[in-house]
């Protein structure tokens, strides 16, 4: 079972609650933190990280001997990504998005492909033996999604029951990435104006990609009313509510979990998985 | 002589549209009144507008990325276009071949690869973006389709058109609502920009990704400054965040303390600064605005 | 020799645009007999690689030299690799086409010898 934690505002909780369900799923979880910009979920799952991979896309090099500068590979690059000019051909690295139209339609056969590195994967067990992985875009680089493809795309060390993707904020293509293939999305909010107003964005992206989806109310008492109205008009369950307390704000600032701080909230997560699994359960009894 | 503002965080959710509210509602009030032009480059989470209550005067539909699309009439169902396509963007169900447009990212791939020329390029219709009057000036803002690729382009679109406004009227700033990360909208964002404000929160996961928005905007050569929202939080995160700045040689321009009337002031639909003055938060945001602005004006 | 100017509008009368690759437009001028034409950019809106775009326009438009305030690594090398020279107008100061063109034909302007900006998406 793929569980997507999702939120579209960024800071109302994705990582808190993606971490705190993970925990309570124990050995059973393997935990992706698919927030390659902003990856933060190591913080409070304190793996120890020994496997990690380069990652990035394949990008074209040029064999100046062979080429004759006809211009076809600017011709089918979409991206200007590789260029004629005169009697020089370009290749821009922080453009290509390694589709490898140049190389193959190249009639000289003068371009060949190399792993442009824009990112690592990284991953390994937490104390409570949990698998962990995170894919880490490098500063400066642009694309965030072929990283979120190759963490999804890691071999585990073992089959795991539940997967818990901690996704990036945001309703764009990273967030689309993440939640592909998922069974289940469970989206975090605030209830305030922002949070609902991106709460919206990325429902839509769950229902067209025909993922169930559930909502965790976080800081609840901050704001006002209109997410519970929002919810029950749509038809989404209100899956669990964290009021705002200080002390979790706290104990997150420092580095703790949820959990750590609140060992009280451990019954309400375990509830909550149950819930979810519930659901996925009988979507596909359907 | 006009300048471009941007506010960043790094990681979501740490107060950068509050902050940018509040900037543009002190701005209007103050030396700046009629210089200011506001963009919200945060396209795929668009708030700025629950709060600046725009007129929308003007409304563009955008399009994005192209996507791939097959004549059923004509494809061989050869599977060639599935083959060379990188993006797992192409689908084989019932004996047909068919294109995820969510998946595609438009390379032409299989385009080009197709033998009977079935599969054409068709752009799409991504978003939506406008040119607004608010309550503190011209407003360019958009609003990305849910799970549409290609924000970077409309970040782009919005700040370009921004930029291009302020030129026309001579105007001194442009202030624009930056998205979080660190990838491309980011980047598309921060591009050109004369300084960003970096609104951090002293956690554990605020300082980590402070520093890496940090190393994008050295990356690319934008100067930055460094506020502390939520301060009070843990103080000796917000401490941490200082000593951090200090080393790398980046000003933090205040500490801004974690207050209710901020969350009141959203639900109102108002800039903090202008719901309630005199809260905490609001005089804090006010500090920092002079010190950003004297960093603005100051010679280079 | 043919000449491009990057302009924020649609003739040589209009103001000069400092930027390269997001520059409004081009004007190209025939230095010796004064005759142009203006051609809009066509990596204004681009998400990226709007330098590259924007020298293969230039290339394109068969100049010679070109006029900018400003060149990002991309259309430096672009630029560089057509053998089109890149001139720097400097300063801040509002000023129209023509008067930049009057620059270049006193010798004003020098030559750009890199990149002058960092790289911009």
């Amino acid at each position: 079972m793929r569980i997507v934690v999702a939120s579209g505002k960024g800071g109302t909780g994705k990582t808190t609650v993606a971490t705190s369900l993970a925990l309570v799923g124990g050995e059973s979880v393997r935990c992706l933190d698919c927030d390659v910009e902003a990856p933060n979920a190591a913080l409070f799952l304190h793996p120890v990280l020994d496997r990690r991979q380069e990652v990035g896309i394949p990008l074209p090099r040029v064999d100046t001997a062979r080429c004759t500068h006809c211009g076809k590979c600017a011709e089918v690059c979409q991206y200007h990504a590789i260029a004629v000019l005169g009697q020089t051909t370009l290749v821009f690295p922080e453009l290509c998005h390694g589709c490898g139209s140049c190389t193959r339609l190249c009639p000289e056969g003068a371009i060949s492909e190399h792993l442009h590195v824009t990112g690592v994967l990284e991953g390994g067990l937490t104390a409570d033996g949990l698998e962990f992985a995170r894919g880490l875009l490098q500063v400066g680089e642009p694309m965030a999604v072929p990283i979120i493809r190759e963490l999804k795309r890691w071999p585990p060390r073992r089959r795991p029951a539940i997967e818990i993707w901690d996704a990036p904020p945001g309703a764009s293509c990273p967030v689309v990435e993440t939640l592909r293939g998922a069974d289940f999305a469970l989206l975090v909010t605030e209830p305030t104006p922002f949070g609902l107003h991106d709460l919206k964005q990325v429902v839509g992206i769950a229902r067209e990609l025909k993922i169930p989806a559930g909502v965790v109310v976080n800081r609840d008492g901050i704001g006002d009313q209109a997410v519970d109205a929002y919810c029950a008009d749509q038809g989404l369950p209100i899956l669990l509510r964290i009021p705002m307390e200080r002390r979790i704000a706290e104990g997150l600032a420092r580095g703790r979990s949820l959990l750590e701080t609140a060992p009280d909230y451990r019954p309400a997560f375990q509830d909550l998985l149950a819930a979810i699994q519930d659901r996925v359960n009988a979507e596909y009894a359907r | 002589m006009m300048k471009q503002l941007i506010v960043l965080s790094g990681k979501g959710g740490t107060g950068k549209t509050s902050v940018t509210a509040a900037f543009a509602h002190l701005a209007a009030g103050g030396r700046l009144t009629g210089q200011v032009v506001i963009a919200d480059a945060d396209v795929d989470a668009a708030n700025l507008e629950l709060v600046l209550q725009p007129r929308v005067l003007e409304t563009q539909p955008f399009q994005g990325g192209q996507v791939a699309v097959i004549d059923q009439d004509t494809c061989l169902v050869c599977g060639s276009c599935a083959d060379v396509c990188r993006f797992d963007a192409i689908i084989e169900r019932d004996g047909q071949y068919l294109v995820d447009p969510i998946a595609c990212d438009g390379c032409a791939a299989c385009v080009y690869q197709c033998p009977t020329e079935s599969i054409r390029m068709e752009p799409q219709i991504a978003g939506k973006s406008y040119v607004s009057e608010s309550r503190y000036g011209p407003l360019y803002h958009a609003n990305l389709d849910p799970g549409q690729e290609n924000s970077g382009k409309l970040v782009t679109l919005v700040k370009q058109r921004a930029r291009l406004r302020a030129l026309d009227e001579d105007r001194e700033l442009v202030l624009v609502d930056g998205p979080p990360g660190i990838g491309c909208p980011v980047i598309a964002a921060a591009s050109g920009a004369d300084l960003a404000l970096i609104v951090a929160e002293p956690t554990a996961a605020g300082v980590h990704d402070m520093q890496r928005v940090l190393g994008t905007l050295r990356h690319f050569g934008v100067p930055a400054l460094v506020c502390i929202n939520k301060a009070d939080i843990y103080p000796e995160g917000a401490a941490a965040i200082e000593t951090s700045c200090r080393a790398d040689g980046v000003v933090t321009v205040g500490r801004i303390p974690f207050d209710a009337t901020v969350a009141s002031a959203m639900v109102a639909g108002e800039a903090v600064t202008a719901f309630r003055p005199e809260a905490p938060a609001s005089l804090a945001v006010a500090a920092v605005w002079e010190r950003v602005l004297a960093f603005l004006e100051a010679p280079a | 020799m043919k000449l491009v100017i990057s302009i924020a509008g649609d003739s040589l009368q209009s103001p000069f645009d400092a930027r390269f690759g997001r520059a409004a437009a081009f004007c190209l001028v025939d230095s010796d007999t004064g005759s142009w034409t203006a051609h809009a950019n066509p990596a204004l809106e681009a998400a990226g690689g709007a330098g590259v775009q924007a020298a293969q326009c230039v290339a394109g438009l068969g100049a010679q030299a070109v006029v900018s305030g400003a060149y990002g690594p991309k259309a430096y090398a672009s630029l560089s690799a057509a053998g089109i020279a890149m001139h720097l107008a400097p300063g801040n100061a509002p000023r129209t086409g023509a008067d930049v063109l009057a620059q270049f034909k006193a010798g004003e302007l020098s030559q750009a010898q890199a990149a002058t900006q960092d790289g911009r998406h």
